[in-house]
């Protein structure tokens, strides 16, 4: 294997895998994780190696599967519990965010659940408004639930290492676009811990925070800023809770703008939380402004033409960035540079 | 044996009417869900079990932590919102529990913990340990769906699990039969094909079935097992007081039960002096536990943040 150049899913198989050589308590499971797709092969090769007691495909039935890894953790084990999309994650709500969310704190500390939530958000393709959403910060609001959407394979990796290894529970949110994300993963197994964002682009004129695949669309902005001349610095969260303000606010300290392209509406948001994190910090402290790019306050449209305009995309966010700096009366949208065209899904998933 | 279990009936009881005693003072800091009428099927289930076995309880849990050999002294305490009480006074009388003692914890939210107990049971069988997992739940629990999908993966996996249902007929002022289109909770569970028995609240009957499901458990057979424990709440859903007057139950409904009270037959089984014997150390040991929740303090100021992780 080329380690420059480890695609997405294969850092995700491969950190399971060593994760689970490393310490037998570590399980997976969840529907289709032991089919011949492995959840876009996100799960391959783990049933040969493991065996069908820590490795199961299991009935469609979210609830009780999430109650059941609570359980399991409670029991001493590290589950891991994939959905194929983050919508099923709905029917999951009751146990994670009253059960896994709480026990260690409701049971004055007698009980720890290792366990982690892995899901997908899809996009493209049709995936319409049941297969496209970007639900992690119902998952921010609650306070005992840790949340990590990391955006390369190297980070992939070492996040999901970090949270399996947590004595806490973690959502673990992928996005279908990123799957397709290649780039250097070590072999060794090494974490990406909660906490701590990573400056992905520098720059001194504006802070975009790209969340999940708006990271992509967030380092693609930055090209076609430079053809105005604007040095935009990029920042990927990687964690959402822990949220690392600490980072996000020195660059607005430095830059004076901040605009957050969230992959999820607007409205209570991860977006708006930066916002007001940063807001919190600085205020009074200098002149800034905010500003921020999400889902159309719509369901998403499986339909290509409004789905295109559903999204946020490097065009749209580079147009935003300018106007914030420049004002809007120059109406300036870059034209699409095929070297930066977005890597497309193409179905059936 | 006799002695055994009348000590278990009478402690809860006692306990209970403690609670319920206390309870209009406001010291108690924490909405109670009182077991008396329902102690039997605790004591019948937990006197089957091993201090490794683990249950799974609900928010009227009183019964069953106490039944199970749940630590006393930090059950009042927790009720009392105590910096001693079994969660430290986050937990509350709903969220009782005591790791040590296989107590893994309560949930308001009814039926929650039937799927965590199923985990717990994959856990067991997993690492091929000799426990075994029995999770209570009432008969309101079975109205919800994780019930159904519990059922069907502890049989697809064949957990060593015992299902409880305490069924008192009610979820909180609903009957059971305008809330079931069947109301046959046993036989739901054996569409999953896992064996199903009815039974009562005696207490010897209840032991004698349950030692036997355990028993097939300990020697390496195939679980889940399922039993309908037919029982009868005494007080108001939430309370210390009797709710007979208001109008969706009646006293003759439960005069039967009182009449066939376990504490009370079992106190008859035994010679004077020996029952006297009983309930004298657990007099003692219940004034103490609550002597030892008015003693203790609440919560320093830095424990509010202290715990939200592990």
């Amino acid at each position: 294997m080329n380690r420059n150049n480890v695609s997405y899913v294969d850092a995700i198989s491969e950190a399971t895998a060593q994760e689970m050589a490393y310490d037998p308590s570590v399980i997976v499971f969840g529907l289709d994780v032991d089919d011949h797709k492995a959840i876009q092969g996100t799960t391959k090769g783990l049933l040969a190696k493991f065996g069908p007691d820590r490795v199961f495909g299991t009935p469609l039935s979210e609830d009780a599967m999430t109650g059941a890894a609570i359980g399991m953790a409670m029991c001493g084990l590290r589950p891991i519990h994939v959905h194929i999309r983050m919508d099923f994650m709905m029917l999951a709500m009751n146990q994670l965010v009253n059960i896994a969310a709480k026990a260690h704190y409701m049971y004055g500390g007698q009980i720890q659940l290792p366990m982690v939530v892995r899901s997908m958000i899809g996009k493209s393709w049709g995936q319409g408004a049941q297969h496209s959403q970007g639900l992690y910060s119902f998952f921010m609001h609650v306070p005992g639930l840790k949340v990590v959407a990391p955006t390369t394979p190297f980070d992939a990796k070492g996040c999901l290492i970090s949270a399996i290894r947590d004595n806490n529970p973690v959502i673990y949110v992928e996005h279908r676009i990123l799957h397709f994300q290649k780039g250097p993963v070590p072999e060794e197994l090494y974490e990406v811990g909660p906490g701590k964002a990573r400056i992905t682009a520098a720059g001194s004129d504006i802070t975009l925070v790209g969340i999940s695949h708006m990271q992509i669309e967030c380092l693609r902005a930055k090209h076609y800023l430079q053809e105005k001349g604007i040095n935009a610095e990029v920042i990927d969260p990687i964690w959402l809770s822990p949220l690392d303000v600490d980072t996000i606010a020195a660059s607005v300290r430095k830059t004076g703008h901040l605009l957050v392209v969230d992959n999820d509406w607007g409205t209570c948001g991860a977006s708006a939380e930066i916002m007001a994190a940063v807001t919190e910090r600085l205020q009074g402290e200098m002149r800034f402004t905010v500003h921020r790019m999400g889902f159309a306050n719509t369901s998403c449209p499986p339909t290509p033409s409004l789905e295109y305009l559903f999204y946020p995309n490097g065009r749209t966010v580079a147009a935003k960035a300018f106007d914030i700096l420049k004002g809007s009366a120059q109406n300036w949208l870059p034209n699409e540079r095929p070297d930066l065209k977005e890597i497309e899904f193409r179905g059936p998933f | 044996m006799i002695a055994k279990f009348y000590e278990s009936l009478y402690r809860i009881r006692r306990v209970e009417e403690e609670v319920a005693k206390v309870y209009p003072t406001d010291k108690i800091k924490s909405p109670v869900h009182l077991s008396i009428g329902q102690e039997a099927v605790a004591v019948g289930v937990c006197e089957a079990l091993r201090p490794d076995d683990i249950v799974f309880i609900t928010y009227r849990s009183h019964a069953g932590y106490i039944a199970k050999g749940g630590n006393l002294k930090a059950m009042i305490a927790e009720l009392y919102g105590k910096v001693t009480g079994s969660a430290k006074g986050k937990g509350g009388s709903m969220h009782l529990v005591d790791v040590a003692n296989g107590i893994m914890g309560a949930s308001a939210v009814v039926g929650t913990t039937i799927a965590n107990s199923i985990g717990y049971a994959y856990g067991v069988k997993l690492k091929k340990q000799n426990n075994i997992v029995v999770c209570f739940f009432g008969d309101g629990a079975t109205d919800e769906g994780v019930f159904y999908e519990s059922m069907n993966f502890a049989a697809l996996k064949k957990l060593p699990i015992i299902f409880v249902c305490e069924n008192n007929g009610y979820a909180i002022h609903t009957a059971q039969a305008k809330r079931q289109a069947v109301p046959d909770i046993a036989a739901k569970a054996a569409v999953f094909g896992m064996p199903i028995e009815r039974l009562g609240d005696d207490v010897l009957h209840l032991y004698e079935r349950i030692s036997a499901a355990v028993e097939t458990l300990r020697s390496g057979g195939t679980g889940p097992f399922f039993f309908e424990c037919e029982t009868y709440r005494w007080k108001e859903h939430v309370g210390p007081s009797e709710d007979y007057n208001a109008g969706y139950r009646a006293r003759a409904e439960a005069e039967p039960w009182m009449e066939q009270d376990q504490v009370q037959k079992f106190a008859m089984m035994l010679d004077p002096q020996q029952r006297q014997q009983i309930e004298q150390a657990v007099e003692i040991e219940i004034a103490e536990a609550f002597e030892f929740a008015e003693n203790s303090p609440f919560p320093p100021d830095a424990e509010l943040y202290d715990g939200v992780f592990a």
